[in-house]
């Protein structure tokens, strides 16, 4: 079945990709997205059979040199089944939505067919996300990961007549590569020091590796700290966090349903996907995932702060994307790997579902994507303005305080904040409270700019805005669900009890719990507690014995037993759920914060921002020019890349090189070249004749009389 | 069949013949006729020597269906293949009928045109299979001959001035490994390769107008041969050869060139130096690796500035080169694994690059990137194959350019970290400039007047891509079936080439104690 999953869409690619013109458009079209529903159903399946202990499924050889082993494997675990579900109900929602919007797609010409090929693309990229999260071993991941990364170029260059489109395509790859770079050469360290890149070997040697010392470059290094390192710096890539984030706002260029499904969904948190998965690394390198939490931090208020100002709709999505993986990178470096998977999960739905809407509203407005010349589209468009208000509602994280009830983003965006305050960093910890306000007033300022206030921009347009056909509004109904349930409904899973989590992931609990039992059992759970030290929730605690319990059991196993593994120090999850009240409730305040400013700007007083931008114009355009990083990038890196290569070229083999063999040779090359100028072309094979027996004469000579001794 | 290396080796060399002195005039009948004599002839070659393929045991790690004779004045022949050798000779006999038919609208001497071609095919196989010191060195030298012509003859506008080039750089690289080889035999008495493998030449130290030579005549000879391979790989800096030769040649030219005779330099390494030199080689490794490094870099630099496609393609195969060197001298099992198969992978893939651009230059004449755009329009399919191959060749997995620079760099990896680095730095690169070519060459809007009544790839440009396209996937998604074969013969060398270090550790050591 899992096979079944893995190649479905690779086969509707070619089906539909070759297909096409054998078969009829409709017919690809239709094939390539059944064959996506058929995986999708069948990764529910194993979502909810899967019993917690990992499988290995074994389909070919691929790599094998010396000791170095690699097949193409399936790591069936709980991370795996979680990435199924993800990948495969996105994306065939996706392709559902599609024969919508790509339906007289005003870029292309009368009689041109692009549709086949954008499924196909489609199909490929899952594929290769496929891969991606069902790998066995660290090559076979690198294979989805490039593979996603060539469908994406394909697919942001999907419009291929305009400049723009090809640029950004170009960026994303070379930027990704920048990443792959990092994580090609923590495979190479893990194979030196390991001398296996299968998942279960380097897991089992994880705790070896801690104490092992690498010579890397410079210095001598903590093996297990460069490997970690190196392995996020290709999820840095993939994953759009800061430094090699610039290609992500770009890659909107591509077709919207494309910047649903691996530009916010899927591909861009394959990043986290891989620090989940490296769990038994991660738990062992303190420093690389001090790192990872500072960057993802960071990078959450970096890409909020940019998405304030920006006016493209999607681009201020594309903002958020790039903001919510940084707070899923959070929630990974201090250790909680659950959370980052929750908010992978709902994030998935939700910003699947704002991107989708964005998608429909722009198919109604003729495909303006400036906010500026929308407004007042609440009426024409209701069934998109609900979707994108579930998504908004979502993303700023709505529900009651301090219980699980609420929209999906609400739990699972709370769990990561409390994880950062219970993981012990202050900085990430504001950083990410800081980027929910923002968050919410950027998600506000989307609706209102849209859906309220008076239309704006080409009169026209906004008469002739017509809602989306069904194909599209099915998948935003099927999204919405996902966005407002899906938080509540596996919250336990994710981010319950110690007992919970770890039985969802197939996580052994560690052995103390049976004596923490026993040592209890002489004392009351009061002076348990006490020993612990949590003065805060120590009294609501006290009332549940056995609650209390369950809280203070702890992860055990050995690293790769489960499908995450966490230290037995690693205390955060109980940590988390006895974080105090105002951190608990701080996420929902920033939400308020953030909507009442947003109102207030948007809807109240409406001339407000734009005297604001008047009044700080330098921070206004810092903000509009995204930090200015790409004219930087510009600046330090590829102009002095190309002017190098022309240095090189000119300089180097030009003047230097031909230029001192031409020197060497001043007498011979232009007698060479007079004797050829004068030779007749047919002369040429007298000459070739004349040299072939010169050396054998030569080779004669020295074989038969010159070498003999 | 006991001598199907010869028979192999010497079919085209016959059918040259019978071209050269029983097909007369040159209209268009004898012309049709020249093609498809050396279409057949390439292609018979081929299905024989599969036969080589089908017969070779991997598990052997010594030479296999070896022919051994005497031949003119007291000379040796000596032919045999082994699992480092086998695979090149058949991608060798592959790529031949591919260039033959690529050549199918060549108006200009075509008999004697298809004459060199069949003749350099012969002289390409005798360099994978002789096992004899002089046999080597003919069919290695020979070799450059209807090369030289290729270019020289049928070349473009420069072509004289870049075929001389091409022949002193390396006629004088293997003039200093012809001195080299005087000397191997002064030494060991023999020109049997087998033999000089096993025969241990002097590496101790001594002096030489002032200049202490650590490794002794090992490391002499290292260098002699070196300039040779160096020259032919080409290895930075002696590589500006390469893009002015592939510029000019025709696409056939340029299509053998880069498959098949930048592959002698490394195959020469790893016959020659290796084995017979390992002092010298341990020597001058550090050396060798940073080389490669700097030609990973400085060659994909250089290809992102170019202009017009044939060099850029040149320069990439440098750059691809570099990986290569870089994995043999890392001398472990993933380098000279990835080393071989990286090899192997350029065969198909630059071969199929330069076939690329040929397709366009049949149609407008001009290797200016300028020139073109959007050609996507116009010619799908051409974009797709140029697409694949783009991509094999920037390394994506799933193809074989991934296999190949993945295991040279895993393998210089447990050797030296800085050199991985610099040259792993080339992933990066490499995407630089083949999408960048790509785009200005495929994508875009097609608004050039010169370019709208551009066709499609005909059915024989198809034919010609299909075996490369099957083979670049199923190598990059089963690269058992090269590893499988070479395998046991690197493990071998590799054990060799320890074992004989250990042993002048072990001299030197035992030397410095009296």
């Amino acid at each position: 079945m899992e096979t079944t999953i893995l190649f479905a869409p690779l086969v509707g690619a070619l089906l539909c990709g070759f297909g096409w013109r054998f078969i009829g458009e409709k017919a690809a079209m239709w094939t390539a997205t059944g064959l996506l529903f058929l995986a999708c159903l069948l990764s529910w399946i194993v979502f909810f059979t899967f019993d917690g202990h990992t499988q290995q499924i074994e389909i070919m050889r691929w790599i094998e040199s010396g000791s170095l082993s690699t097949s193409w494997a399936i790591r069936l675990d709980r991370l795996t089944a979680i990435m199924l579900i993800v990948v495969t109900t996105v994306s065939s929602l996706v392709h559902l939505y599609s024969f919508g919007y790509m339906d007289h797609d005003p870029q292309w010409r009368e009689g041109e067919s692009y549709k086949p090929r954008f499924f196909a693309y489609l199909s490929f990229f899952t594929f290769a996300m496929l891969m991606l999260v069902t790998a066995d071993n660290l090559v076979q991941m690198f294979f989805g990961w490039e593979g996603v990364g060539v469908a994406s170029y394909l697919l942001i260059g999907f419009y291929y007549r305009k400049s723009s489109a090809n640029a950004a395509a170009m960026k994303a790859f070379i930027v990704n590569r920048v990443g792959d770079f990092g994580f090609a050469l923590g495979i190479f360290a893990l194979f030196f020091l390991t001398d296996s890149i299968n998942f279960s070997d380097i897991f089992a040697s994880a705790p070896a590796l801690a104490e092992e010392k690498l010579h890397f470059l410079w210095g001598e290094w903590t093996a297990i700290e460069v490997i970690c390192v190196l392995l996020f710096i290709g999820a840095m890539g993939k994953s759009a966090q800061l430094i090699l984030h610039t290609w992500l706002p770009d890659a909107m260029e591509g077709p919207t349903p494309v910047s649903a499904l691996i530009h916010a969904a899927t591909m861009v948190t394959a990043g986290v996907f891989l620090v989940c998965r490296m769990s038994p690394l991660m738990e062992f390198a303190p420093g690389a995932t001090g790192f990872i939490t500072f960057l993802g931090a960071s990078t959450a208020f970096f890409a909020a702060t940019v998405g304030l100002v920006q006016t493209d709709i999607k681009r201020v999505i594309a903002y958020s994307t790039c903001s919510q993986l940084g707070y899923m990178f959070v929630a990974a470096g201090v250790g909680m790997y659950s959370a980052a998977m929750f908010h992978l999960l709902t994030h998935a739905f939700f910003k699947a579902l704002l991107f989708l809407g964005a998608g429909s509203v722009i198919n109604a407005m003729h495909h303006e994507q400036e906010m500026t010349e929308y407004g007042g589209l609440r009426k024409k468009i209701p069934y998109t303005f609900w979707a994108m208000m579930i998504g908004t509602l979502a993303i700023t994280g709505v529900g009651i305080p301090l219980t699980t009830f609420g929209f999906a983003g609400f739990l699972s965006k709370d769990a990561i904040i409390e994880s950062a305050y219970a993981g012990g960093t202050g900085y990430a910890f504001w950083m990410l409270v800081i980027a929910a306000i923002f968050t919410s007033f950027y998600s506000w300022r989307l609706i209102f700019l849209t859906f309220y206030g008076e239309p704006r921009g080409d009169k026209h347009t906004h008469d002739h805005a017509h809602e989306s056909p069904m194909t599209m509004l099915v998948p935003l109904g099927v999204l919405s669900l996902g966005a407002v349930f899906s938080g509540m409904l596996w919250y336990n899973q994710f981010f319950g009890y110690t007992d919970k989590v770890a039985k969802f992931y197939g996580i052994p609990l560690a052995e103390e719990t049976g004596g923490h039992g026993e040592a209890a059992s002489g004392k009351t759970h009061g002076e348990v507690l006490a020993d612990d030290g949590h003065g805060e929730a120590k009294s609501d605690r006290g009332e549940d014995g056995y609650k209390a319990d369950k809280k203070h059991a702890s992860f055990g196993g050995e690293p790769g037993e489960g499908a995450l593994y966490m230290a037995p120090d690693n205390n955060v999850l109980n940590d988390a759920h006895e974080a105090p009240k105002w951190v608990k409730v701080s996420p929902f305040v920033a939400m308020l914060l953030g909507f009442i400013v947003a109102y207030w700007f948007y809807i109240v007083n409406t001339t407000l921002p734009a005297r604001l931008a008047a009044n700080q114009r330098p921070l206004y355009l810092f903000l509009l020019n995204k930090w200015y990083f790409d004219e930087i990038y510009d600046a330090i890196f590829v102009r002095p890349t190309m002017a190098l290569g022309r240095f090189l070229w000119k300089r180097g083999d030009g003047k230097s090189i031909d230029g001192f063999l031409n020197g060497v040779a001043m007498g011979v090359v232009p007698f060479f070249t007079r004797l050829a100028g004068k030779a007749q072309t047919g002369y040429i094979f007298t000459y070739a004749f004349w040299m072939v027996l010169g050396i054998a004469a030569l080779v004669t000579w020295m074989s038969i009389g010159g070498g003999a001794h | 069949m006991d001598n199907i290396l010869s028979i192999v080796t010497f079919i085209p060399a016959i059918a040259a013949g019978i071209l050269a002195l029983f097909l007369h005039g040159d209209d268009a009948a004898a012309q049709r006729n020249a093609k498809w004599i050396a279409l057949l002839a390439t292609t018979v070659t081929f299905l024989v020597s599969i036969g080589i393929y089908t017969g070779f045991d991997p598990a052997n790690t010594g030479f296999q269906m070896v022919e051994e004779g005497g031949w003119l004045m007291g000379l040796k022949y000596k032919m045999g293949v082994d699992g480092i050798s086998v695979l090149f000779v058949l991608l060798t006999t592959f790529i031949m009928p591919l260039t033959i038919l690529a050549s199918w609208n060549v108006t200009d001497r075509v008999k004697e045109y298809m004459v060199a071609f069949l003749l350099l095919e012969t002289l390409m196989l005798g360099v994978f299979m002789a096992l004899d010191l002089v046999l080597f060195y003919l069919f290695f030298e020979a070799g450059l001959i209807p090369m030289f012509l290729i270019i020289g003859i049928w070349g473009g506008k420069d072509r004289v001035y870049a075929s001389f080039k091409f022949f002193l750089y390396t006629f004088l690289g293997s003039v200093l490994m012809l001195v080299a080889m005087v000397a191997m035999y002064a030494d060991a008495g023999t020109t049997d390769i087998e033999a000089l493998m096993t025969h241990q030449f002097s590496s101790e130290s001594f002096s030489v107008l002032g200049i202490y030579v650590v490794g002794g005549m090992q490391t002499l000879m290292f260098l002699a041969f070196f300039a040779s391979f160096a020259v032919k790989m080409p290895m930075w800096p002696v590589h500006t050869w390469l893009p002015d030769a592939h510029v000019q040649a025709p696409t056939a030219g340029s299509v053998v060139l880069a498959a098949i005779l930048l592959k002698m330099g490394g195959y020469g390494f790893l016959r020659f130096s290796l084995p017979m030199f390992p002092v010298g080689s341990a020597v001058m490794t550090d050396l060798v690796l940073w080389m490669s490094a700097i030609a990973v870099v400085y060659t994909s630099l250089v290809a992102l500035v170019q202009e017009d496609m044939k060099k850029l393609i040149a320069y990439s195969s440098v750059a691809h080169m570099g990986f290569v060197t870089m994995g043999i001298f890392a001398a472990n099992q993933q380098g000279i694994d990835g080393a071989i198969f990286q090899m192997l992978s350029h065969g198909f893939i630059s071969a199929a690059l330069f076939l690329c651009v040929g397709v366009i230059y049949d149609r407008m004449h001009t290797r200016d990137i300028e020139a073109y755009g959007g050609l996507v329009i116009r010619m799908p399919a051409y974009a797709l194959v140029f697409m694949l191959f783009t991509m094999a060749n920037v390394g994506l997995p799933g193809t074989s350019g991934f296999i190949g620079e993945f295991l040279t760099l895993m393998g210089a990896f447990q050797v030296n970290t800085w050199v991985t680095a610099v040259a792993a730095t080339g992933v990066i690169f490499s995407a630089g400039y083949a999408l960048w070519l790509y785009r200005r060459v495929v994508f875009g809007d097609l608004i050039k007047e010169s370019l709208k009544a551009m066709t499609d790839m005909s059915s024989r440009e198809r034919l010609i891509f299909a075996p490369l396209i099957v083979m670049t996937i199923l190598l990059g998604i089963y690269p058992s079936l090269v590893t499988d074969v070479i395998g046991q013969s690197t493990a071998a060398l590799i054990s060799n080439y320890d074992t004989a270090l250990a042993a002048a550790d072990a001299a030197t050591q035992t030397a410095a104690s009296h």
